[in-house]
């Protein structure tokens, strides 16, 4: 129906960054610099330096723009399209910048964070680009506040038709409703699953007790049981959301606080060439 | 003091105590008038009295002066309601409580009013003023009135752990009933043995609930009386008691039109919007019978005060000016000549055929809502495509009317006498033409509410219009630049057809032997495949269906269904083929729309998965959208950007619901305003405080007073009750201090719409008004990073459906 933001406004945002890299590629090919070494202090170190400085400054921006509502300007898409791009390029122009000399010191500090930030970005972009069919997909029409509502009634329904097999049963359903929970901590609710899962445990547990079962409680069995297996589906469904949900969140939480840390050592490291190199 | 009452006859008999009657009794007692006010409650304005604890009752218009022996400003209800009971009391005005009028008999001069209670009053001379509420059914048993007897459930989760009893199995008790077993243990009491003439959905809940056990439904129960801590409760077995704590009882209501009917009054039609025909005096049709306040048309409070006052003033034979003169001099100012109002009113009578038929009064309230406007030659009216829809009459000069977009100079002109606008009016889309003076001219405008209020009291205004819109639709539509005289044939045959949402014009395989100009509403185009009907395409307003047949004389190709509620002019096929006999231009424009309809026949016959994208918008009611909010959740990465951006744009409240609302395939369809082509809300909107702007949309002005009808009217849940927020703390404060939200965090507590400083303001109805006074447009389109959101108007994007996403 209309665009990703890759394909947005024909590759705009490429092509601007695509001539961006194609002009330092150039540059770097043609530049040659004293001793035969390149490095950040020659006049193509310090332009790429500076180019890449106003990008990160720029990049960052659009933390603040994506909160600026009710303005002029470019809309947020267009902002994103070439965040992604432009945040790309960067890749290429802080390398170049580097003119391949690393160390430790606050220099590739800075360098690191930058790739770890460009890098956490571009799983950012693959998760908006992957996740949500999958997860529009996974809901059918409903959401997650809708499951848990049609996952406690089943609850209700399964403590109904407990109520006739017995107090181990009884027991089963009731600890099934109880102990059963949907996300939790960050690993448990990227994997989407709980191998500890209450209600899987009921619905075994229930299994076997039916075998076993007087023949005048089959109906009940059967009704429990397919209760349960419904439960089943929709935790399965559930669980799945939330890891999907993780799975658009997670990366930002890197990404973010990365971002000011490499903020930090980019002033640093302009500091310190400058004034002690 | 009522034994006097009942024998000698009084002047005046006031029926209702709102604000007209109160005002009434008022101007009655201080003019020493002898008079009855009868209210059928044990206090005064009953419908002001329900209004919730605190409410602010507000004075509009402004403009409009109070005349009244009872003041009247801005309030809370405790105060209007506590001035208004002490003023009438100490006027020492002759109010009788709890007396309800049954029934009306004799003429001017000697009236007798029947009441519940046996009593009989004679009057010379009744007042109606028992405003729209209708009568709200009571149990009618001893004890009905005690407090925890109610007869209306706001809010159901504000009981809990009670033991309610509900009377009457319609689907309000029901719906009740359903909604307060969640914290309570709930009976309910069926006069009959089965549960009938309820809807479907309320039948399969309260059996399942019944059968559950969740509510105990007692058939056959007849009510006998309210007990201190229960109800009486009379079976085929026997009489028996149910304990409760309170009693909810939903037994109906009784409108009022019927019994004004019954007392002989008359309405133009039997449309319920329409007001009975009253004189410049407020006088109805029965001599002696007057009716003022919402009955008659004025549903603001400063209105019916007004007229409860010169009402009162006629009875005793006064002449008095009405209380709009100022107003109306002020509009007519600019008018050449001098006149006075009066003067203007014969004048405009004089001039617009179709106004003629309007009483004083009518005419009077028709101009207070126009203005009146004096182009000069050359000026544009409005423009083509304009989302206006204001009504025009020509008192003095003439327009030209341009009929083709590509040709400016082929004009229709249209001389004093005449109207234009009608057609933005009947379709509620965009303007089909320019418009300009073509010389200085004197116009009215009128706003479409005013017009549609016209329209349902005044039959000859509908008579002038239909017969007008017919010719004016068909030469717009159909067979442009043809003169009238030529299409005579045809329109002599033309009905408007009305069809219900979903509704059949006519059917795939049928003979065709008329068409049909959709006039108002949208129509889906659906065709078997494989059985099954599927959609193909979206026809809206302005256009025809069921050429076809006629061009080829084959049986129907397509079944036609209304989306929403349709206005169809049906044109006969005989004279329409004879026409395009005669005339080239109509054939081959019709022609080659049938060659085109043909071509998107067979493309969307390919795509049957547009089809279901068609069907499923037509189902979430974009049928009579104009402009509507849908996300692409193969895009939508849930950040809720979009509803941030929605509150800060509009004080902190947001005006959609990203997530609530269907999905189909990855088209989704929030909870937001579709901008309708006839919206729901402005349909009885008491300041007229919704409007719809040149660009279409429809939005909600300061003059709000916070009634709640628009909620309550919009079928799609877009409108809102809130308050307006404290200012937040600026982002400073927030970044150093953590004072208040930050920016695009959504406002709660303290510094939301429901804290204790923002409730002191009045609560006014807020809607999604397309950030009209944003730049760069919807907000909500503007945030969205990747795409997903985007604002359409159906057709246009039926248009792209049907040619493959």
């Amino acid at each position: 129906m209309h665009q990703s933001i890759l394909i947005f406004r024909n590759f705009r945002y490429l092509k601007w960054a695509a001539a961006i890299v194609a002009v330092a590629l150039a540059l770097y090919w043609l530049h040659n610099p004293a001793y035969g070494i390149a490095n950040g202090g020659t006049w193509l170190g310090y332009t790429l330096g500076g180019i890449g400085a106003f990008l990160i400054v720029w990049l960052m921006w659009f933390g603040i723009r994506k909160r600026r509502y009710g303005g002029g300007g470019a809309p947020v898409e267009d902002w994103l399209s070439a965040h992604v791009y432009l945040g790309l390029a960067l890749i290429i122009v802080g390398t170049l910048h580097t003119g391949f000399q690393f160390g430790w010191n606050v220099h590739t500090l800075a360098y690191v964070l930058m790739m770890v930030v460009i890098f956490s970005g571009v799983f950012g972009l693959f998760a908006y680009l992957r996740v949500p069919e999958l997860m529009t997909h996974n809901r059918r029409g409903m959401t997650l506040v809708q499951m848990m509502h049609e996952i406690s009634d089943l609850d209700t329904e399964c403590r109904e038709a407990a109520l006739a097999l017995g107090d181990e049963i009884n027991q089963i359903v009731l600890t099934a409703a109880q102990n059963t929970r949907i996300g939790g901590g960050v690993i448990r609710q990227l994997s989407g699953d709980d191998p500890d899962c209450a209600t899987r445990d009921a619905s075994r547990n229930v299994r076997h007790l039916a075998d076993n079962a007087p023949s005048d409680q089959a109906e009940g069995y059967r009704l429990l049981l397919s209760l349960l297996a419904r439960k089943e589906e929709l935790l399965f469904r559930a669980r799945r959301d939330v890891r999907y949900k993780a799975l658009l969140d997670i990366w930002l939480y890197v990404h973010v606080p990365l971002s000011f840390a490499l903020l930090g050592a980019l002033i640093a490291h302009i500091v310190s060439v400058f004034f002690y190199w | 003091m009522y034994e006097t009452l009942m024998q000698e006859r009084l002047k005046v008999a006031i029926v209702g105590s709102g604000p007209a009657g109160l005002s009434a009794a008022g101007r009655a007692a201080a003019a020493g008038v002898s008079h009855v006010l009868l209210e059928q409650r044990d206090h005064v304005s009953d419908t002001i009295y329900k209004y919730q604890k605190g409410k602010l009752v507000m004075a509009t218009p402004d403009v409009l002066p109070l005349r009244s022996e009872l003041t009247f400003q801005i309030g809370i209800r405790e105060d209007v309601l506590g001035t208004w009971e002490k003023q009438i009391a100490d006027l020492k005005a002759n109010v009788r409580f709890n007396s309800e009028v049954t029934a009306i008999s004799g003429e001017k001069g000697d009236f007798t009013l029947k009441l519940s209670d046996g009593t009989t009053i004679n009057a010379e001379y009744v007042v109606f003023a028992i405003g729209l509420q209708g009568n709200i059914r009571l149990l009618g048993v001893p004890g009905q009135d005690r407090e925890w007897v109610q007869y209306q459930l706001n809010d159901p989760d504000e009981y809990s752990d009670e033991t309610i009893v509900v009377v009457g199995a319609g689907d309000a008790g029901i719906e009740n009933a359903l909604a307060l077993t969640k914290q309570n243990n709930v009976v309910i009491l069926n006069r009959g043995s089965e549960f009938a003439r309820i809807k479907q959905g309320n039948l399969t809940a309260i059996t399942t609930a019944i059968e559950k056990n969740q509510i105990e439904c007692i058939y056959s129960a007849d009510t006998v009386r309210v007990e201190d801590d229960g109800i009486i409760v009379k079976t085929p077995q026997g009489e028996t008691k149910v304990k409760c704590d309170r009693i909810i009882a939903r037994l109906g209501a009784s409108p009022p039109r019927k019994f004004v009917e019954a007392c002989g009054i008359k309405f133009p039609n039997a449309d319920p919007s329409s007001l009975p025909e009253l004189s410049g005096q407020y006088e109805s049709n029965v001599p002696g019978l007057y009716v003022i306040g919402a009955l008659a048309g004025y549903p603001l409070i400063k209105q019916a005060m007004n007229q409860g006052y010169e009402v009162v003033e006629y009875i005793q034979g006064k002449q008095l000016k009405p209380a709009d003169e100022p107003l109306l001099e002020k509009k007519f100012a600019d008018i050449p000549g001098n006149r006075t109002v009066s003067e203007v009113l014969a004048m405009i009578q004089e001039a617009v055929p179709l106004l003629s038929g309007l009483t004083t009064l009518q005419l009077r309230e028709f101009l207070l809502d126009s203005s009146v406007h004096a182009p000069r030659g050359g000026d544009v009216i409005f423009e083509r495509n304009d989302y206006t829809n204001s009504f025009y009459s020509i008192v003095d000069g003439g327009v030209n009317i341009q009929i083709n977009p590509e040709d400016e100079t082929k004009v229709v002109a249209l001389g004093k006498g005449a109207f234009f606008g009608e057609m933005g009016l009947l379709s509620g889309r965009r303007r089909t033409a320019t418009v300009m003076a073509n010389v200085p001219s004197l116009l009215i405008e009128t706003p479409r509410r005013s017009m549609i209020k016209l329209i349902n009291s005044v039959e000859s205004v509908k008579r002038v219009m239909d017969q007008v819109a017919v010719g004016r639709q068909i030469q717009t539509y159909i067979a442009p630049g043809i003169p009238l005289p030529d299409l005579e044939d045809l329109i002599r045959t033309v009905r408007v057809e009305k069809f219900d949402q979903g509704a059949v014009l006519f059917r795939e395989g049928e003979n065709g032997d008329c068409l049909y100009l959709i006039q108002r509403g949208s129509v889906t185009v659906s065709r078997e495949v494989s059985g099954k009907e599927t959609v193909i395409s979206y026809v809206a307003a302005g256009n025809y269906v069921g050429e076809m047949a006629l061009v080829s004389n084959a049986p129907r190709s397509a079944t036609i269904r209304a989306a929403v509620a349709v206005e169809a002019l049906r044109l006969d096929g005989v004279p329409f083929q004879a026409l395009m006999g005669r005339n080239e231009a109509v054939r081959r424009t019709i022609e080659a729309r049938y060659r085109g309809r043909m071509l998107e026949n067979i493309e969307t016959t390919e795509q049957p998965e547009a089809g279901g994208i068609i069907q499923f918008l037509i189902e979430q009611g974009l049928g009579e959208a104009t402009d509507v909010l849908l996300i692409d959740e193969a895009l939508c990465v849930r950040c809720d950007n979009c509803e941030k951006a929605c509150a800060e744009t509009h004080q902190g409240t947001s005006r959609l619901n990203r997530e609530a609302g269907p999905t189909f395939q990855t088209i989704h369809v929030p909870t937001s305003c579709r901008h309708c082509e006839h919206p729901h809300c402005m349909v009885d909107c008491p300041p007229d405080a919704l409007r719809r702007n040149a660009n279409g949309e429809v939005y909600i002005t300061d003059s709000c007073i916070g009634c709640g009808n628009c909620e309550r009217n919009c079928p799609y849940g877009v409108i809102h009750m809130a308050a307006k927020p404290p200012k937040k703390p600026g982002l400073l404060q927030w970044l150093l201090f953590g004072r208040g939200p930050g920016p695009g965090q959504a406002v709660s507590g303290k510094w939301g719409p429901d804290s204790n400083k923002a409730a002191a303001g009045p609560k006014k109805a807020v809607k999604c008004d397309m950030c009209k006074d944003v730049t760069g447009g919807p907000a909500c389109v503007r945030a969205c990073p990747t795409g997903a959101a985007l604002r359409v108007e159906p057709s246009e994007f039926f248009k792209v459906v049907s040619q493959g996403l």
